[in-house]
Order: structure tokens, then C-alpha cells, then sequence
């Protein structure tokens, strides 16, 4: 199978007018024939579900949590990024789309890339008009600040708060349609299977997490907007919920994955502090605008960070990237905590913290701005580790957050699967192979309310006069069948582990060898070491309760089931890519200063891999760069 | 660390519940609370029973699905706080930690220590929007809104949804819960053309899932994560009066 990623004729700025002047049409008395499946509440779920509402189509929404306002895009904080230049500084929809290329270390499409940019500024309208209290100035218009890996201030910001802000704008705005009667919501629901007829998809299998009964809904078309999957890892900055089942029962169905391993880890998490720890909180990375980072010069420093003068300081980020500084992308600056932490200059009780301290800019701009800014993240700090950061410095450590990586989509965001589309974070599309700050919230907005509702229609017109699928058929009784029989060989096994025990070891394994930084023998290694979890699990698990009841230890299990097959496959990838770029660092590919080095002669491409019962094989996407040329990545 | 909970155990909606009593040993000061759940979990599971069902996901205090009743205090010993950014080194070794799912009507119970607060979101879905579609927003800055008033807004805007203010109400109220979504969206030039209609059918839509009435104890702002006044219950009343002389 040759993959198309359906780029649009003409100029970078001319492609997406292009799309939609030849998309095709469906007219509104035909809309309303057609049913979407939208799984996910999140800022792409919940716009893409109410947007698609508005237009006319009937939608079914699904969650796993208690309502969709839960959905994890209420975590982020920082802000959202668009090209307005409110701040007169230079900034454009070209400097954007170039930022977010050159972040990506040119492992993203130029097409996606740039329409990324050019939907950004209009986002911004819509969320305002939809009640978003972006931050503002005396005189009533809006503020922005400035996020890492770009030297203009393109970030919109609700206090700490953006995400929950933007997520409750999509929420109401999904709400307003259930009152329409035009999107049915289904909370509590976690989709176990995705349904193909002759090729194409045309339904789920849905589990109801209170009663335990398996549903079965059929539609037209469906879409996933499920999210990352930095649960893998265990430990991340995901709420625990957050899986990657949906992916990869689509991926198991003929969906290719793209770049699986590509992994975003987030330099400003707090440290670990236990075994038995669950989550790493995460803080928002608008703090390195103001905190500068830093560790003591001598090795196991037994002073408090106070005590500590000025000259006895290494600000490591200045110091090796003095144009970006603290502003450096999150890669660099999380490979650069490592480095540290791992030459044994660590601080905090477990050795596996550096420094972010806001005294310099406490006595620059004053206390009152400082909280201000980032108030609510201060006190966030305090509950959960008692500190005052007002007085004496954060102690923060790269944590897994972001997964680049997700089903591979084309130009429509449709993947391999005819009428299977997948929107925000669960796709890899725009970001290549490192997300610039603010570019999440972004990404999953424009999605779904821009670009998702402007292209299904390309296939449903199609689907107007084909036959509508119905829960009766054949596929769905053997769908709900293989849902039923894994459920019973979970429950069945009866073993002597926990869930969490296995999802422990498998978290260990990735992020030892599957994280920030990556090599041969260690990749092969894990891989190993995963199947031996796999088989581990499925004879020695032990999961309590039924299936027909509210179990959430058998949801846990079954989520980790996927995790584990999903851990190969990252694995894999990760081997797969004999070169470094973006969050993807392989130890063998680096300059004598550590820096990481691409080999654009033979990776310049996304890999996109098929299922193959039980194995993986892999398919290339080439990028071709038609108007930026691929520079050495400096932010130095 | 060693702790006692006593836990409220109900397998569904008709069953009669009742407390149960766990020691639980080998926890850490440096747990959450729900990490602590967590850990009696997976003990539980060893001696071949089932959990205790409880809710959490983002386990960073801003999704609102944790949410207990923890020795007689929604969230815990502290004000102002989610279950899950408390901690154990909260408690003291040998303590007995009492937990109870949130008690109101309007919020049944499920199971464990999990109730149905999809109450609010019937109550969002009377009006807590702004009826534009997608694609017909003018220009961002094309409507100034003073810091003052963005600000307002936003202090109210701050809720998440977790129930903790009708669940300590002596009279489960959810007043706090409705003001702030409505005082948020109309005190917003983008909200005004709905205000009338928006105040009025939100609180009708309260009254009828059966939440009781506010007499201004102020219980509900001790508890709200977020912090959210009662002054958003006054400005809410103050907008019930108006709407219905102007609405």
C-alpha cells in the first residue's frame, strides 16, 4: 500500500483554500441522513462533535470519565499559541508555521504545519467569542506571553488555567447541541473495538463502565479524538485514565501508527518521590519564562538552595544555549536535566531534581506581578509538596507528557481506515518529532473545529446513498464476540499480580530505555523485556469483580493489555530510526557536545506502521521539503 | 506509616451500605491520599476481594472527578483543596481515616465511593453558552474588555465541577455551582444577549434535579478548590431579580 498523504495543489499559503474550493459538498437535508461516531470529549472531541452538530450531522459522543468535562485538556496550563502579532513583534503565520517545523526538527508535513499556523489566529476569535477570559490589558485588549523555542510572544493565556478554560468553552459549546438534540452524550463508555464493513469504518464496540453490558453503535463514519498515550509509561503527566486502547484496537483493525516512539518529555514535572506514586504533576511550562533553572556547580551539594551564592551556580540552559536560554524547546531542555542529573549534579532528597527559581525575577517585576502571572501555579506547588516557591526555589524533573506520535493521518486527517479519522493528540501530524509549548491546546482545537468538519464531508458524500450500516451485521456480532472473550480470559487467569505490578514493570522498562534518550542494545533489550511482561501478565494477573458490574480494576487491566502491545511497537520504532531528532535521541547519533544529529539522507520520512498478526511492518511517508530547506537545529 | 479507614462499601444505587474497616500498613508521608487508595486496592486484590471503587483522573486538582468525604469534610482536612493534591503526611500514624462518598440527593450514589453528578451537566446544558457557531467570530480584539471585568469573569470561571460545595451544604445546595457559570458567561459582553434567559433557566434547572435552597452558611467557599466566593451567590440572585423584570 503506497500511502497518500493528499496534499492540495499550489503555494504553502494557497493549499487549504485550495482543499476546500474542491472539497465536496453535502447538502443540509442530506447532513441530517448521516450519523458521526465522535470518541472523546476533549477540546478536539467536543469541537469536532458540536461543530459537526451545527452543521447538521447526528452525533454520538463518548467518554470513559463521569462527564466530558473531564477530558484531559483541562490539564494543560500554560496557553495556546496564535499568529496575531498583538505584540508587534515581527511575528506571522510564515514565522510560525517555521517555528513549529524547525521545533519539530522537520519531521512533520509542510502542508499540515502551515495550515496549523494559519487556522491559529481565527481559533483565537472563536474561543473568544464562546466567553474564554483570556487574559487582558487595562485598556481591554488581550496579553500575550512568550513559551519555549520561539523568540516572539504568540501565547494567549487564561490565567493557569488556559486548557480548563478552552475545554469549558468546548464542553458548553457540546452541551448546547445535546439540548439541540443533535449530539447524544455518552459518558462513562469506553470504546473496546473499533467496526470495519467491506473496508470501512462503521462502528464500535462500546463497554458501559457502570453496568459492565457491552453496546454496540453503528454510523457513517468515526472519529477518534482519544488523546495521548503517555500512560505507557506509567508515570507521566496524563491523568490516569488517559489510555491508548482505542488507538490501538484501530491500529489491530488496519490503521497504520505513525511514529510511535516519538515522545515528548516535559522538563518542569516534579521529581518522583515514591515508589507507590501514581502521577507527575506537571508545571506549567509559562514558569521558564520568569524562573531561571539552574543546579549547584559542586557535586552533592549539601547546602540548601538559598545558601547557595551566585558564582557556586551552573544556569546550565543559559549557559549551553544562550539565545533561547530557559526558553529552550522542551527536548533540549529535559536532555539537558538529564545530563546533569545523571553527572551527579542532582538536587532534592532522591538526587533526581534541578532548580527553577524565581528570586531574580521576584526582585525585578515584583511580587505582585509574579503572582499574578502564575499564582495559582504557586499554590498548586505548595499543596502538593508543602514548599513556598515564593521563598526558596521549585525542584522540578522531566516527566513523559506529550505522544508526537499517533495514528498516521492524511492532509484530511483521515487514516488508513476508510471513514476512520483520527483529530488532536491521537494522530501525528503537525508537530514532527517535538511539540513547541502551546501548540497542544492548538492543534486539538483546530481539528476539530476548523479542519475535521471541512474535510469528512469529502467522504460522506460519498456515503449518502451507500448503505447505512446497522448493529445487526455480521462484523459487529464478531466484534462484540472477540470484545466478550478478552474480557473472560482477563477475569479467567486468576493469577497472584496486580494490575499496576505489570504496568510498574512495563513503565521502568520504557522509560529506562524508551525515553529521553535511546540505543541499539538497550531498545533490543526492552523489547525483550516487554514480551516477557506480556506473558507475565496473561498467566499471573489477578483482577477481582466481574464484568458485569462497575469494575475498575478490569478497566485498568484491559488498558494495560494494550499499553504493553503498544510498548513493542514504540520500541521498535524507536530502533527502527538510526538517527536523533527532535525528543528522539539516539545516543549513537550525537556531536561531541551532545547535541543530536540527523541524517535527513536516510530518515527524512514517517514511519508508519501496519499490523501484521502480532508483528509490525513498516511503511515510509518521505517528506518533501518544496519551501523550507531542513536546517541543523541550533538554539544555541 | 499505619492507618485505619473506615470506608463506605455499597455495591450499587439500591443497596444499603455500610462502613468498613481497613488497616492499612506500609504507606509513606509522601503519598497522596488516593495513592493510598490505591496501595489498599491492590492489597484488597491479593486477598481475592473487590476494590473499593472511587473516582480521580487527572490527580492534579483540575478535571474535579476526585472527590470524597474524608472525617467529615468534603476533600479532606483542608480548605480549599482536591482529594487528590492531599497528602498522607496530612495525618498521623495510627490515625483513623473515616471515608464517605459525597451526600446529597442529587448526587446518588453508584458505588463505593462513586455518585452520578451528571446533574451539572444537565444544568450547563440549560444556557451555560454563548449561541454562536463555529466560524462567525469577529476579530478577538474587536471587543475590548477591561482587565477588571476579564478578571471577574475569570475568578468565576475557575470552577471544576466537583460537587464539593453541594456535598458539604447542610442544605445541598448547588448555588455556588450556578453562579459562578452564570456570573462567568454574563459578566462577559459576549454573554450578554442570553443573561436573561441564561439566569433563568439554570435555576430553574437547579430546582427541579432537586438541590436544596442557599442560606448563605458560606460552608461551600471553605471547600471549593478553586476558591470561588459567595459573593457569585448574591450577584446571582441580584441577576434572578433583574431577569425577571427585564427578562
Amino acid at each position: 500500500m503506497k500511502l497518500d498523504a493528499k496534499i492540495p495543489e499550489g503555494k504553502l499559503q494557497d493549499k487549504w483554500q485550495n482543499y476546500q474550493v474542491k472539497s465536496q459538498l453535502i447538502n443540509p437535508a442530506n447532513k441530517k441522513k448521516l450519523n458521526v461516531i465522535v470518541v472523546g470529549s476533549g477540546l478536539s472531541g467536543a469541537g469536532a462533535a458540536s461543530t459537526l452538530a451545527e452543521l447538521g450531522y447526528d452525533i454520538k459522543c463518548f467518554c470513559y470519565q463521569d462527564s466530558a468535562r473531564r477530558a484531559h485538556s483541562v490539564a494543560a496550563q500554560g496557553g495556546i499559541n496564535a499568529a496575531k502579532n498583538y505584540q508587534h513583534d515581527g511575528d506571522s503565520v510564515w514565522r510560525m508555521f517555521y517555528d513549529t517545523l524547525k521545533g519539530g526538527d522537520f519531521r512533520s508535513r509542510e502542508a499540515n504545519t502551515y495550515r496549523l499556523a494559519e487556522l491559529s489566529a481565527p481559533l483565537i476569535d472563536h474561543y473568544v467569542q464562546q466567553g474564554v477570559p483570556f487574559a487582558r490589558e487595562y485598556g481591554g485588549t488581550l496579553v500575550n506571553r512568550s513559551f519555549g523555542g520561539v523568540q516572539v510572544q504568540r501565547t494567549f493565556y487564561a490565567r493557569g488555567q488556559t486548557g480548563q478554560q478552552l475545554l469549558m468553552a468546548a464542553y458548553s459549546q457540546l452541551y448546547k447541541m445535546v439540548r439541540a438534540k443533535k449530539v447524544e452524550m455518552f459518558p462513562r463508555s469506553e470504546m473496546l473495538d473499533l467496526v470495519v464493513i467491506d473496508g470501512k469504518a462503521k462502528g464500535i464496540i462500546v463497554r458501559d463502565l457502570v453496568t459492565g453490558a457491552l453496546k454496540r453503535y453503528a454510523a457513517d463514519a468515526v472519529v477518534l479524538a482519544t488523546g495521548g498515550y503517555s500512560r505507557v509509561f506509567r508515570l507521566s503527566t496524563l491523568a490516569i485514565g488517559c489510555n491508548g486502547s482505542a488507538l490501538w484496537k484501530a491500529h489491530k483493525k488496519g490503521a497504520f501508527f505513525g511514529a510511535p516512539s516519538f515522545t515528548q518529555i516535559h522538563p518542569t514535572a516534579l521529581p518522583q518521590s515514591s515508589e507507590a506514586q501514581s502521577k507527575l504533576t506537571l508545571m506549567s511550562e509559562s514558569l521558564r519564562n520568569d524562573g531561571r533553572i539552574w543546579v549547584p556547580k559542586q557535586k552533592d551539594d549539601p547546602r540548601k538552595a538559598n545558601d547557595i551564592p551566585e558564582e557556586e551556580r551552573d544556569y546550565y540552559l543559559e549557559r549551553r544555549y544562550p539565545s533561547f536560554g530557559n526558553l529552550a524547546p522542551r527536548d533540549i531542555a529535559s536532555r539537558a536535566a538529564k545530563e546533569r542529573i545523571d553527572a551527579g549534579f542532582g538536587v532534592g532528597r532522591l538526587k533526581n531534581a534541578v532548580y527553577l527559581d524565581f528570586k531574580h525575577a521576584i526582585e525585578r517585576f515584583g511580587l505582585e506581578t509574579i503572582k499574578d502571572r502564575y499564582g495559582n501555579l504557586f499554590k498548586m506547588y505548595k499543596k502538593i509538596t508543602g514548599i513556598d516557591a515564593y521563598k526558596e526555589p521549585m525542584q522540578i524533573s522531566p516527566a513523559a507528557h506529550f505522544s508526537m506520535g499517533g495514528l498516521w493521518v492524511d492532509y484530511e486527517l483521515m487514516t488508513t481506515v476508510p471513514g476512520l479519522y483520527a483529530i488532536g493528540e491521537c494522530n501525528f501530524s503537525d508537530h514532527g518529532a517535538n511539540r513547541l509549548g502551546a501548540n497542544s491546546l492548538l492543534q486539538a482545537s483546530v481539528d476539530g473545529y476548523f479542519i475535521l468538519p471541512n474535510t469528512i464531508n469529502n467522504y460522506l458524500a460519498n456515503e449518502i446513498k451507500a448503505d447505512h450500516p446497522t448493529i445487526e451485521h455480521p462484523a459487529f456480532d464478531k466484534a462484540e464476540q472477540e470484545v466478550k472473550s478478552n474480557i473472560e480470559r482477563v477475569l479467567a487467569i486468576n493469577g497472584t499480580k496486580t494490575v499496576d505490578h505489570f504496568h510498574r514493570e512495563l513503565g521502568k522498562v520504557m522509560w529506562q530505555e524508551c525515553a529521553m534518550s535511546r540505543n541499539k542494545a538497550g531498545l533490543e533489550k526492552a523489547i525483550q523485556q516487554i514480551k516477557e511482561i506480556r506473558n507475565a501478565f496473561w498467566s499471573a494477573v489477578k483482577v477481582t469483580g466481574d464484568s458485569n458490574e462497575l469494575n475498575t480494576e478490569l478497566e485498568k487491566a484491559l488498558r494495560l493489555a494494550d499499553f504493553i502491545e503498544l510498548g513493542i511497537l514504540m520500541c521498535t520504532d524507536a530502533l527502527e530510526r538510526d538517527e536523533s531528532c527532535g525528543a528522539h535521541f539516539r545516543e549513537e547519533y550525537q556531536t561531541e557536545e551532545g547535541e543530536a544529529v540527523r541524517v535527513d539522507e536516510a530518515y527524512s520520512y514517517v514511519s508508519a506502521w501496519e499490523y501484521d498478526s502480532g508483528d509490525f511492518k513498516l511503511h515510509k511517508e518521505a517528506l518533501e521539503f518544496e519551501f523550507v530547506k531542513p536546517s541543523v537545529r541550533s538554539y544555541k | 506509616m499505619q492507618v485505619t479507614f473506615k470506608i463506605w462499601r455499597q455495591e450499587g444505587p439500591k443497596d444499603k451500605g455500610a462502613i468498613r474497616a481497613y488497616e492499612v500498613d506500609g504507606l509513606t508521608e509522601d503519598m497522596s491520599f488516593l495513592e493510598a487508595l490505591d496501595h489498599l486496592n491492590e492489597l484488597l486484590v491479593l486477598k481475592d476481594e473487590k476494590v473499593i471503587a472511587f473516582e480521580y483522573d487527572c490527580r492534579e486538582g483540575i478535571c474535579g472527578q476526585c472527590g470524597v468525604f474524608i472525617n467529615g469534610r468534603a476533600h479532606g482536612p483542608h480548605d480549599n483543596m482536591t482529594t487528590c493534591q492531599l497528602h498522607m503526611r496530612s495525618f498521623k500514624d495510627g490515625d483513623t481515616i473515616v471515608v464517605e462518598p459525597w451526600r446529597a440527593a442529587s448526587f446518588p450514589v453508584i458505588k463505593d465511593l462513586i455518585v452520578d453528578r451528571s446533574a451539572f451537566d444537565r444544568i450547563i446544558e440549560q444556557g451555560a453558552f454563548i449561541s454562536a457557531k463555529t466560524g462567525t467570530a469577529p476579530e478577538a480584539n474587536a471587543i475590548p474588555i477591561p482587565k477588571e471585568v476579564s478578571d471577574r469573569a475569570m475568578d468565576a470561571a475557575a470552577c471544576i465541577g466537583c460537587g464539593a460545595c453541594v456535598a458539604t451544604c447542610k442544605n445541598s445546595s448547588a448555588a455556588l455551582f450556578t453562579s459562578a457559570k452564570i456570573n462567568h458567561l454574563n459578566g462577559l459582553p459576549q454573554g450578554h444577549a442570553e443573561e436573561h434567559k441564561r439566569v433563568a433557566e439554570m435555576t430553574y434547572q437547579m430546582e427541579i434535579e432537586g438541590f436544596g435552597s442557599c442560606t448563605f452558611t458560606g460552608a461551600c467557599e471553605v471547600e471549593c478548590p478553586e476558591g470561588i466566593s459567595i459573593i457569585n451567590i448574591a450577584e446571582m440572585n441580584a441577576r434572578v431579580t433583574k431577569s425577571k423584570v427585564l427578562g
